[in-house]
């Protein structure tokens, strides 16, 4: 039953990601581009989503434990430190170059692109290297 | 498919995963997060926790079911050079993971409890995006 769950809030979120059309890299790159015919579309996706999740986290903050299982982080990192700031610009500039970010790209996994699953090992790749290299440096 | 509509139900219904995920579990919907874990797992032979399988299972399924019950089409993508992609994908794999997130736990998670560190790293890959899809219709790459 529990995994059950899980698979539909899964589901949920790729479903709102094809929905509001997140799963075309054409529609993230027309975002992108303020100065080249801008589809301001995803203002409105993000928008819609925040407007449930931030009065929702607001009023967890009183609860202890999650509804069925697992606990809630107990603190967040808050620092606004240079791993953060160089991390979010790779991740952008990566973003902006093809239109599509880790979510979409693994929904998409449906329309049995080569170039989707090329894109993913990448990112995998990607993520190891970078793993490795901040193991190595502390 | 553009329609105001679509992104907005659309954007409701990734909220709502992102508030069941961490009312019922504590979870945080952060993909980059989710499939980094996925990955790292398959090489310590640990399943002890499977939420990562199940809800990516879950990502793709919800995708592949909206397309076939709302008869939406198959978006065309775009045919970019092979370096692009692998640049691209890479960029994305070693930006989340030295930043702490992506377009979902920052965006959605960490803007949803109003963290300004996570509205920082927002603002900043919105920004560089910006310039590398820019810098891509500039030269006419795509």
């Amino acid at each position: 039953m529990k995994r059950l769950i899980q698979l539909l809030i899964g589901a949920l979120f790729g479903s709102g990601l094809v929905l509001s059309g997140m799963t075309d890299p054409s529609n993230i790159r027309a975002f992108l581009s303020p100065f080249s015919g801008w589809n301001p579309q995803l203002m409105l996706v993000m928008a819609s989503a925040l407007a449930v999740v931030i009065p929702t986290f607001f009023l967890l903050k009183r609860k202890e434990k999650p509804l069925i299982s697992g606990s809630f982080m107990s603190s967040h990192p808050s620092a606004i430190d240079k791993p953060l700031i160089i991390g979010a610009s790779l991740f952008g500039l990566g973003w902006g170059l093809y239109g599509y970010c880790p979510g979409p790209a693994i929904t998409a996994l449906v329309y049995g692109q080569l170039d989707t699953l090329i894109f993913i090992i990448a990112m995998f790749f990607g993520m190891f290297a970078a793993k490795l290299l901040t193991a190595l440096k502390y | 498919m553009n329609t105001a509509i679509y992104s907005i139900s659309g954007g409701l219904l990734i909220g709502l995963s992102a508030i069941l995920a961490y009312t019922l579990f504590g979870k945080i919907t952060g993909i980059s997060g989710i499939s980094f874990q996925a990955i790292s797992k398959i090489k310590q032979f640990s399943i002890t926790d499977k939420w990562p399988w199940v809800f990516l299972t879950g990502l793709v399924l919800g995708g592949f079911l909206t397309h076939q019950l709302l008869h939406i089409p198959t978006p065309e993508l775009p045919s970019s050079p092979l370096w692009l992609v692998i640049i691209s994908g890479s960029l994305v794999g070693i930006g989340s993971q030295i930043g702490s997130g992506c377009t979902s736990g920052h965006g959605i998670c960490g803007i949803g409890r109003l963290s300004k560190r996570s509205i920082t790293a927002t603002l900043i890959f919105m920004l560089t995006g910006v310039i590398a899809s820019e810098t891509i219709n500039f030269l006419g790459i795509l």
